[in-house]
């Protein structure tokens, strides 16, 4: 069924226990409100990862106005350029030309020339069906020393086939060309964050010889370059997917996706599959193991049976992390999320057969505008938008798993947890930051 | 080339979409953007400070392709009087972007569907965001002005002159609390606030707005529903931003006149920067009025050139225009002091010395902690920046 409304003090609000959720339609859909909960990044922030690149948008100048200041917001507004595409040019039909020239014209004012340029297309060049590929031909001739390669915004799309998420995401690597595969070089791709560098995946690899190579280490253009060197690329993330495969398709790289999780069975899988796959010998994961428990039970200790609430932003697993805390005696009792994954249906399954009453909530619809932001008892919330709709100054402040890739991911939460847990934050602040990690100039 | 329309670094004015969402925000309706996703969240990061604080209704339609190519607004009438239906708000009034534009939404036609299906107002506005959120917001306000404000019942309000502040968003005047400072300049000047449009009034105040003597249209958002207030109820209107002492004084005395005269009057009136070499450089009307209250308290002659789209009757205020960075760069190579956002630097001579006066509307939140009042008294920043 889907979730119907009922009341949280005076306000209206949707949730559904997960024992009578239907995991294809968690919540009835239509208008969509937006959280001030901003951590997560958008396509400029992902696309300013590789180095020198200069980013031009071209779209209407609504759209616009998020971009350019985001751009500003992270310090990032020399790297970044807009053409805005009137009426004028929607019934003219010459919105190629206005791309070619308005590209060109920043592309001459801009000192040095970047050796990189991403230009971002929008809904409208779509529904126009403007000649991509003659646009990038043209601009390619007049700058044979620039590698252009097209981005997309243009989220009227997100329902038919890739969304910009997961395009921003593929076309990172898009500008690769192809090298002498290095056999002991593996990528790690599509994340925001780099790998801890003490976490499992490193420390791993490090071990058995070999480089962990990611985007966020790249600090020049060359040094981009390389990363086509790889002979492995692993992805973490479902966004991230299509770049593996497309790693796959163009360099020969073996993809291998580990999905984050945080069941130790799926997390020992994960690393058989990526040991085989480099031909190492898988190592005895019980000392992680303990130390996980270790840290679960220490945070338990401390957070006791405060309830918690989890949203999807900061984990791409929200319903595995909301699993394995009830399994280790947490109080979860609400997980924001707006749609169940793959990757979290059998999650989602056990969840609903042992833990039938923990709800499920939304976080775009439109009564969650008006949902009660007060929680009775003191709450701890993982995530940015748990922390905002449960109105709680202690709250685990992470977005897009934050750079956890396994076990460590474990241990990780539960000393975030308990850290926050122990010293309050101001919540507003905060959560307004766009692009966390991004070095915010506010 | 004109059709460049690029800027290699400066920012952009929010658009007209959000301009529509911004006027309405705190008068209980409900507005909805038609749009896929990005509007909602540009809206509520960069143009809304109110966000966080005010459980206003501004929603997306959350439009996708297939809705899009086989014109199903069905599906948007469909889900507003659900929502509204669910959320009881004041009224609804869902504004465009680009691709409903493109597919040729009947915003007229949709606004008339929901109401019938809701018996809520509801209102449609064909905004599409290429234009600027003076257009939006002035759509907005113009459409409560021809639809809510009720026939005047000679209802007093404790001055025997009123006025009708239009214009208000945080767009133009952030939250530093523009509309309490215009209420004390116009109160000290024997001159009270019938309605403010719409900061700091409710929709009810807005819905009375015919029982006072003259509208004040403090940016040119609102000039579209001064006039329509005219038309309607013979009120006349002031196009001046408060700003200053010696200029609140001509904007009172312009009030006066009007109410005795019935005569509408855009208050500014300037010179060409080439005459000046000193510009103020924003939105039309609040630029042109910093512009006049400088001219007046300097003693210098100070230029406005507005970067947004202007209202056509602002021309005649001498204010200049300029949309493009392109088309902006030689106004400020002629100056030798400018005040604009401090996004405005980058492109701004070294030669020329640079004041910042941050504008939400352009800069979003990144400035708004540096955003001066000087509703009713230039001298802090005069003194500031030795003007």
């Amino acid at each position: 069924m889907s979730g119907g409304l009922r009341r949280f003090g005076e306000k209206p609000v949707r949730e559904v226990p997960v024992g009578s959720a239907n995991p294809d339609a968690l919540f009835d859909t239509g208008l969509e409100y937006s959280a001030p909960a901003r951590g997560t990044w958008n396509i400029v922030h992902t696309g300013m990862l590789i180095p020198e690149a200069h980013e031009i948008f071209v779209c209407a100048q609504g759209c616009l106005r998020g971009v350019v200041l985001t751009a500003a917001e992270m310090g990032a507004e020399k790297r970044f350029s807009t053409v805005a595409i009137r009426e004028n040019n929607v019934t003219d039909g010459d919105l190629e030309e206005l791309l070619i020239e308005g590209v060109t014209d920043i592309l001459e004012k801009l000192d040095p020339t970047p050796p990189a340029v991403l230009v971002y297309t929008s809904c409208i060049h779509h529904f126009m069906g403007a000649d991509l590929d003659h646009m990038y031909r043209v601009l390619r001739e007049r700058f044979p020393d620039v590698a252009f390669t097209d981005c997309y915004m243009n989220p009227i799309m997100r329902k038919s086939g890739l969304t910009p998420d997961q395009l921003m995401r593929r076309q990172l690597y898009s500008l690769l060309e192809k090298r002498p595969a290095h056999p002991k070089k593996v990528l790690v791709a599509g994340n925001d964050f780099a790998c801890d560098a003490d976490g499992d995946l490193s420390s791993l690899l490090w071990a058995s010889g070999f480089e962990l190579c990611e985007l966020q280490k790249t600090r020049t253009f060359e040094e981009y370059l390389t990363l086509a060197e790889a002979s492995f690329c692993v992805t973490n993330q479902p966004a991230a997917i299509p770049a593996g495969q497309m790693l796959h398709d163009r360099f020969g790289m073996t993809h291998l996706h580990l999905p984050l999780s945080f069941d130790y069975g799926e997390i020992r899988a994960n690393y058989e599959r990526l040991c085989r796959a480099l031909g190492i010998p898988v190592p005895d994961f019980r000392e992680r193991i303990e130390a996980c428990e270790a840290a679960l039970s220490h945070a338990k200790h401390t957070i006791g049976d405060a309830p918690v609430e989890i949203d999807y932003t900061a984990f791409s697993r929200p319903l595995s992390l909301a699993r394995m805390l009830l399994d280790h005696g947490f109080r979860v009792e609400r997980v924001y999320l707006d749609g169940v994954s793959g990757e979290e249906r059998g999650d989602f399954d056990v969840l609903a057969e042992q833990y039938p009453d923990l709800l499920l909530s939304p976080t775009v619809h439109p009564v969650m505008r008006v949902a009660g932001r007060e929680r009775e008892e003191k709450t701890l919330a993982v995530g940015q938008k748990a922390a905002y709709f449960a109105g709680t100054p202690y709250f685990v402040n992470l977005v897009e798993n934050g750079g956890f890739t396994g076990f460590d991911a474990v241990t990780g939460i539960a000393s975030l947890m308990e850290e926050a847990w122990l010293k309050e934050k101001d919540t507003r602040s905060l959560i307004g930051i766009k692009g966390m990690g991004c070095g915010a100039c506010l | 080339m004109s059709l460049k329309q690029t800027a290699r670094i400066i920012s952009t004015y929010a658009g007209d979409t959000s301009g529509v969402a911004s006027a309405l925000f705190e008068l209980g309706g409900m507005t909805v953007m038609h749009d896929a996703s990005g509007c909602n969240s540009t809206y509520n990061t960069h143009d809304e400070p109110r966000w966080y604080d005010t459980d206003s209704l501004v929603f997306i339609s959350a439009l996708t392709e297939t809705e899009a190519i086989l014109g199903d607004d069905g599906k948007l009438i469909g889900d507003c009087a659900r929502a509204a239906e669910e959320l009881h708000p004041r009224f609804v009034a869902v504004a465009g972007t680009p691709i409903p534009m493109m597919t040729g939404v009947d915003f007229d036609a949709v606004a008339v569907e929901i109401e019938a299906r809701t018996g809520i107002p509801s209102f449609g506005f064909a905004t599409d965001g290429m234009h600027s959120y003076v257009r939006g917001a002035g759509m907005a306000f113009d459409a409560l002005a021809r639809r809510m404000v009720r026939e005047p019942v000679g209802k007093k309000s404790g001055f025997s002159l009123d006025v009708n502040l239009i214009g208000l968003t945080p767009l133009d005047f952030s939250v530093y609390g523009a509309p309490d400072s215009m209420k004390n300049a116009l109160g000290k000047r024997g001159i009270g606030v019938r309605s403010s449009w719409a900061m700091g009034s409710r929709l009810d105040e807005l819905e009375d707005a015919a029982n006072a003597s003259v509208s004040l249209a403090v940016s040119g958002s609102g000039l579209a529903a001064a006039r329509t207030l005219y038309d309607r109820f013979g009120i006349p209107y002031v196009a001046a931003t408060p700003c200053g002492e010696r200029w609140n004084d001509r904007i009172a005395d312009a009030v006066r006149q009007a109410a005795k005269t019935g005569v509408s009057k855009i208050l500014p009136s300037l010179p060409t920067v080439r005459e000046t070499r000193r510009l103020v450089l924003g939105e039309g009307l609040t630029a042109a009025s910093l512009a006049s209250a400088l001219t007046f308290e300097t003693g210098s002659a100070w230029s406005a050139l507005s970067a947004v789209e202007p209202d056509d009757d602002l021309f005649a205020a001498g204010i200049l225009s300029a949309i493009d960075e392109d088309d902006i760069a030689p106004y400020l190579a002629d100056c030798e002091i400018v005040i604009a956002d401090p996004l405005y630097k980058p492109i701004v001579p070294e030669n020329v010395r640079f004041v910042p006066l941050p504008h939400e509307g352009f800069s979003g939140r990144l400035f708004r902690h540096d955003i001066p009042n000087l509703t009713e008294d230039l001298t802090p920043f005069r003194k500031d920046f030795a003007l």
